[in-house]
């Protein structure tokens, strides 16, 4: 399946929702986009934007001070 | 059937905001979202990087507000062109170094522009007649119509009968006499709106949307500026300001020491752009040293970020001073004595 990285480390929010969303802009319904953030905020902050753009969120996790969020982009 | 209009609303993720996109959206137009991040932003970034207020838990009030009205937002970063709003503003400051006229029309500006490249029919803002000093006075409000190029498709619901007769309400596509009359500072008539609509945990920012209202952090700003000669930042620069205890000891460098572990933290991330410091006999803050420093100079900083430590009363510590490279050597300094920093050193 294909993956687009979003690196968003030592980014504030919302930083890494604008890498994510300007990402997500140019991309098909059903791709994949792995964010990673260092700013726990991401965590509350992507999977809003996802509800209220029509993204889902597939996975959330964090190690060591590293989150990682996995969306499906939607239709739009 | 008539066609649905489109307005698009700046959404700043406080009360007004969500209530003139409320207002707007009850009358069967399609609303979405727009949000500008200058770098400046209150939001958020303080929670993100204090240990302290992370207890509650922190979230994007655009984001908020654009999901409490079930509609998109749109969010567009404006660091490098807001840069000529700060620097040099064609209406000036106001108390501090917010450019808040500026701000305002060309924040305006640039959701207009996304509106004419998007086919929305106007733009909608959260103003209210004499509530800011700067932006939101009744000859104010007008000049931001006009210059911003945006003109009668500017609809600022909550003072809109307060104002003369715009596009949207002549032609139309709202009714004039449901929108509101509101003026002044006084925040009752927002919050008994906001409890007719059921919205409650709203976020009411006390002094304006951004840091440059705020005197410190314009302090800092300005001191940064006259250490470059010139007006001039970068993304880092402005998130550095937020953090930390700021010293000048010299005009040609910088300490900025951590107040807590989350900012020693966040300071981390900073330390293969900055010079460094930390002490290794005793517990103590992280700091990053800013600018072209000298032997004695490193020892200078190092002594003072001692102090901040657990070994502020004792003869010598042994700090650990590391280079943007990754090298690093050891330094045995005394702490500086509280009585012996300059009141002016402090930012
Ligand atoms: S407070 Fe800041 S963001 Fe708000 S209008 Fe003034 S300069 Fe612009």
């Amino acid at each position: 399946m294909n993956r687009v990285l979003v690196d968003a480390r030592r980014l504030l929010c919302p930083m890494p929702v604008i890498r994510v969303q300007n990402s997500v802009a140019n991309l098909p319904a059903g791709t994949l986009v792995v964010a990673y953030c260092s700013d726990p905020g991401a965590l509350n902050d992507i999977p809003a934007w996802c509800r209220i753009n029509g993204h889902r969120v597939v996975e959330m996790h964090s190690t060591e001070g590293e989150y990682v969020v996995v969306l499906e982009v939607g239709a739009g | 059937m008539t066609e649905q209009r489109k307005a698009l609303a700046m959404i700043s993720g406080g009360l007004d905001s969500l209530l003139a996109a409320k207002l707007v959206q009850e009358q069967g137009v399609h609303v979405e979202g727009i949000n500008f991040f200058t770098g400046f932003c209150v939001e958020g970034h303080t929670h993100a990087i204090r240990k302290r207020s992370s207890s509650k838990p922190k979230r994007n009030n655009a984001l908020w507000v654009a999901e409490q009205l079930g509609i998109k937002l749109h969010i567009v970063d404006i660091i490098e062109e807001y840069k000529q709003v700060v620097f040099n503003p064609r209406y000036g400051y106001g108390a501090n170094l917010n450019p808040c006229l500026d701000c305002k029309i060309f924040m305006v500006q640039k959701a207009h522009q996304w509106c004419q490249q998007h086919g929305f029919d106007f733009v909608i803002t959260g103003e209210v007649v004499g509530q800011r000093p700067m932006s939101q006075r009744k000859d104010t409000m007008p000049l931001v119509s006009k210059r911003s190029g945006a003109e009668e498709r500017l609809l600022r619901p909550l003072s809109a009968r307060n104002l003369p007769e715009t596009l949207p309400e002549r032609m139309g596509w709202v009714s004039r006499e449901q929108l509101l009359a509101l003026s002044g500072r006084g925040r009752k008539p927002q919050i008994a709106l906001a409890r007719h609509y059921g919205f409650d945990d709203f976020a009411q920012p006390a002094g304006g949307c951004c840091f440059l209202t705020d005197a410190q952090y314009s302090s800092k700003l300005a001191d940064l500026w006259q250490a470059r000669g010139r007006k001039e930042y970068e993304l880092d620069d402005i998130m550095l300001l937020k953090v930390g205890r700021h010293f000048r000891p010299k005009p040609h460098f910088k300490v900025i020491i951590a107040r807590e572990e989350g900012e020693g933290n966040f300071l981390q991330g900073y330390r293969k752009q900055y010079l460094s410091i930390v002490s290794l006999s005793h517990p103590g803050p992280l700091a990053l040293v800013d600018g072209e420093v000298g032997d004695k100079d490193i020892e200078l900083a190092a002594s003072l970020v001692a102090r901040y430590g657990k070994g502020r009363d004792v003869p010598r510590v042994e700090m650990e001073i590391r280079t943007p490279s990754g090298s690093s050597f050891l330094l045995n300094v005394q702490p500086m004595a509280a009585s012996s920093i300059p009141e002016q050193w402090y930012l």
